[in-house]
């Protein structure tokens, strides 16, 4: 009786009901001397580049959980829509969340207009998305894709601002594959070439940051079809063990052997029907 | 969609006073129907993006209006917002879920989905008001 939701129906979206309780919480525990949970986060490596024919998009698949890794080959690599794909840096969950909201906002625009969609429309729903949560859904994007006016790269930040560029790379492994794109792109490359510098540049970021690891993903762009590949290169297989130490049988040599019968008699006999119906 | 600046609608916006004014029908703290106060509860927000959440679609509603009506002229906004009220009236009994359907057409939000179709959905919510209180309280003798 005693709550204002009791007179009133309620609505959907945030409920700020718990942040209270949860600041209270949080006081609570750091006085302890211990910490909280930390949010699943996929600090990363993310990169695109545009080249002649399209886009191409590369991910690493390391998630971690603060110093732990929670996932060793995760999909960063998101569909938007047929011919638009985005790789997402920050909070696992926001980027997922985000990404398939804009996916299904873009499908039902396509079908309002009748149209394909362009990349320009789902940059312009991400940013006013992230605007309005002032930057509190960690989502770092890197949207690339192919419509009818070409192939276009944004990159997108979590406070909600774009930037339109020929090649981007975010996350934490970032700085690693900006330096290897600054040194070797070059417009309108051939698309073997642009693959091997995408590669090249999440495998910078995979083996010089410790939040990026793993495989390498790759997903190719083009007028007219997309080449998801994934997993493009193992770059971190985890190794086969060369010996064992188990002992075969017969190692160990037997000196006597004795053996006890033990004699259990049956005490007692109950049935219980199952209602197997 | 908001596809209006922001910077020129400003002044419009729906100012920051107070979060839940707990005051009843005769102007002190309502204890029986809103529980307890506290002071703090009522000047901070317990979240920075509370205020600003509660108050969206007003806020998107008056910019639009007022975009609208420097463009188009008084009469625009003044037909929606006719509309817009119209559309409200078209409700269920106070404690079943409306689908609000033809003001949702009317803002365009009839094929777009946002955080409040997905998350907390009030169709999917494990309580369910009191029928007796929300009539009592819609048609103002509670």
């Amino acid at each position: 009786m005693a709550t204002v939701s009791v007179c009133q129906y309620h609505r959907g979206g945030f409920s700020f009901e718990n942040c209270k309780r949860n600041a209270l919480l949080e006081a609570d525990i750091n006085k302890l001397g211990l910490s909280s949970p930390a949010a699943r986060k996929t600090g990363t490596t993310i990169c695109g580049l545009v080249y002649k024919d399209g886009v191409v998009l590369g991910a690493d698949t390391r998630a971690t959980e603060g110093m732990v890794v929670a996932d060793k080959n995760c999909s960063k690599i998101h569909y938007i829509s047929p011919n638009v794909y985005c790789c997402g840096a920050g909070t696992a969950a926001d980027t997922e969340m985000t990404t398939q909201i804009i996916s299904s906002n873009l499908e039902l625009h396509s079908l309002s207009t009748g149209r394909p969609p362009r990349v320009a429309t789902a940059n312009r729903m991400l940013k006013q998305m992230l605007f309005r949560y002032q930057g509190y859904i960690g989502a770092a994007l890197v949207l690339g894709g192919v419509d009818c006016n070409g192939p276009h790269l944004y990159s997108i930040y979590p406070h909600g601002s774009t930037d339109k560029l020929p090649y981007v790379t975010m996350g934490s492994g970032s700085l690693a594959a900006m330096a290897v794109f600054e040194d070797r792109y070059r417009p309108n490359m051939e698309e073997e070439e642009a693959k091997r510098l995408v590669r090249d540049a999440i495998a910078a970021g995979i083996f010089n940051d410790l939040g990026s690891g793993s495989n390498i993903d790759l997903c190719v762009i083009t007028k007219g079809k997309v080449d998801y590949l994934r997993p493009h290169d193992m770059a971190n297989k985890k190794g086969v063990r060369t010996g064992n130490y188990r002992y075969k049988h017969g190692t160990t040599g037997v000196l006597t052997k004795t053996v006890t019968p033990l004699n259990l008699e049956v005490v007692e006999e109950s049935v219980q029907t199952m209602d197997t119906s | 969609m908001n596809t209006r600046g922001l910077r020129s609608q400003l002044k419009d916006s729906v100012p920051v006073t107070g979060l839940c004014p707990q005051a009843g029908p005769y102007g002190v703290q309502d204890s029986l129907r809103r529980g307890f106060s506290s002071v703090k509860n009522e000047l901070l927000p317990s979240h920075p993006l509370e205020l600003s959440e509660k108050n969206f679609q007003l806020n998107q509603d008056k910019m639009n209006f007022n975009t609208l009506r420097n463009i188009q002229g008084l009469h625009a906004p003044l037909k929606l917002q006719m509309e817009y009220r119209a559309a409200r009236q078209i409700q269920r009994l106070p404690f079943l879920p409306s689908s609000n359907l033809a003001l949702d057409t009317l803002r365009g939000a009839d094929d777009t989905i946002g955080f409040e179709d997905i998350l907390n959905d009030p169709i999917q919510s494990e309580m369910m008001g009191d029928p007796h209180i929300m009539t009592e309280y819609k048609l103002g003798v509670l």
